[in-house]
């Protein structure tokens, strides 16, 4: 069991080792749906609530494979739960809100495949966090996913606007503006412990 | 007939070859941005992924596409899953069992390789249509045209940014590095040199070949 305090957790997912910035999750859907502001920031809120919801199976996962003693169904077993997590979330927000349904669309399946997801298990897993500390940290890799999403969005309408070379547009000027967001998050290294 | 042993042939190559260039998985077609940036901070690092994830993409693509007539198509993508996630398991437990040191410099990213685009992208785009032989080629010349691309990141980054490759110095004392460049940012920097050095590459072939129409007409 690991000792950390909650907001000392919070704060380290969220800005000092932000998934996106600093551990590099999350890559795909972070150049490709950071074009315009409001998707991106639906897709901060489905990516942050799968999270929660993993976070918390993986626990109970890690508990259970202790507990038989088969470490090395692992990888297998937190997958195929993130994969069915996405499907019930899927399933279950089509039930209740078919106008939020549409208003994800194709985003919502691929999240299975967003390593910011099984990295978030990994990671809690290793670090060895109880379950209270799990939430806390998916939370905050949620909200640190969200937030590196919207600054790069309202950056990314603003260059819409300006003259930019050809060659430069599209995937090259997008990890420019990234690398220059990692450098402004490296500022916040000391904040924690 | 002795048209076609040679034709069967070349295909054959095509599909190793268009991997390393001309559909290059990273600078071409980027996917699988996330490993790519994460573990090319030394070109050794950058090697030993490079090296992993082309393991475990040829042995996905042999299975998956041995397997194409008995998977059923409501599940595939779960299977494929299930597929890659257990040679990476495989992979893990051996960079384990070979190197420590580099199975701690690598971290949770060994496990990440099966959240990969790249190889979910070959299995459903090309191993579940094609035969075993060709999917084998395919995973082939896409796993060393990744291998190469995270190379090219990774030997950049460790030159300016440690002033060594493979761990050699390669410099005088005087040499100022340039740490941002062993830093996460300097992945982003990197990666977006190198795709526009791609760019411009491509507009300059574009450029030629338009004019040479026009001198044609």
């Amino acid at each position: 069991m690991n000792g950390d305090p909650l907001w000392s957790i919070f704060i380290n997912a969220c800005l000092i080792n932000n998934f996106v910035l600093a551990y590099f999750l999350g890559i795909c859907p972070f150049l490709g749906v950071s074009a315009k502001l409001a998707t991106a920031t639906r897709m901060g809120g489905a990516v942050t609530f799968v999270m929660l919801v993993s976070s918390a199976c993986a626990y109970g996962i890690q508990l259970l494979l202790v507990a038989i003693d088969t470490p090395y169904l692992r990888l297998i077993s937190f997958i195929a739960v993130i994969a069915s997590t996405v499907q019930l979330v899927e399933m279950f927000i089509k039930k209740v809100s078919p106008g939020l349904f549409r208003a994800l669309g194709i985003f919502l399946p691929l999240i299975t495949t967003n390593c910011a997801i099984l990295g978030l298990a990994l990671f809690q897993t290793n670090k060895g966090y109880g379950f209270v500390q799990s939430i806390v940290y998916a939370l905050g890799a949620g909200a640190g996913f969200t937030l590196a999403l919207v600054l790069m969005a309202g950056l990314r309408e603003k260059l819409e606007l300006a003259a930019i070379p050809g060659v430069v547009r599209g995937a090259a000027l997008a990890l420019m503006v990234a690398g220059l967001l990692s450098v402004a998050f490296m500022g916040f290294a000391g904040l924690g412990g | 007939m002795p048209r076609s042993v040679p034709r069967a042939q070349s295909l054959s190559t095509d599909e190793f070859i268009k991997g390393l260039w001309k559909e290059n998985p990273v600078f071409v077609q980027v996917l699988g941005m996330c490993p790519a940036l994460a573990v090319s901070n030394t070109a050794r690092n950058a090697l030993a992924m490079g090296l992993a994830t082309l393991f475990v993409l040829l042995m996905s693509n042999a299975v998956i596409s041995s397997l194409r007539r008995f998977i059923p198509k409501q599940v595939r993508i779960a299977t494929y899953i299930l597929v890659i996630a257990t040679f990476v398991t495989i992979v893990e437990y051996m960079i384990q069992a070979i190197s420590l040191e580099l199975y701690r410099a690598l971290g949770a990213f060994i496990s990440l390789i099966v959240v990969n685009c790249l190889i979910l992208g070959r299995a459903e785009a090309f191993a579940s249509r094609n035969t075993v032989g060709r999917s084998v080629l395919d995973g082939l010349g896409m796993g060393v045209g990744f291998t190469l691309a995270l190379l090219c990141l990774g030997a950049v980054r460790e030159v300016l940014g440690n002033g060594s490759l493979f761990g050699v110095q390669l410099f005088h004392d005087g040499f100022q590095i340039w740490v941002v460049m062993i830093l996460p940012a300097g992945g982003f920097f990197t990666l977006a040199g190198w795709l526009l050095l791609f760019a411009k590459l491509q507009e300059r072939r574009a450029g030629r070949r338009s004019l040479a129409d026009e001198v044609a007409r």
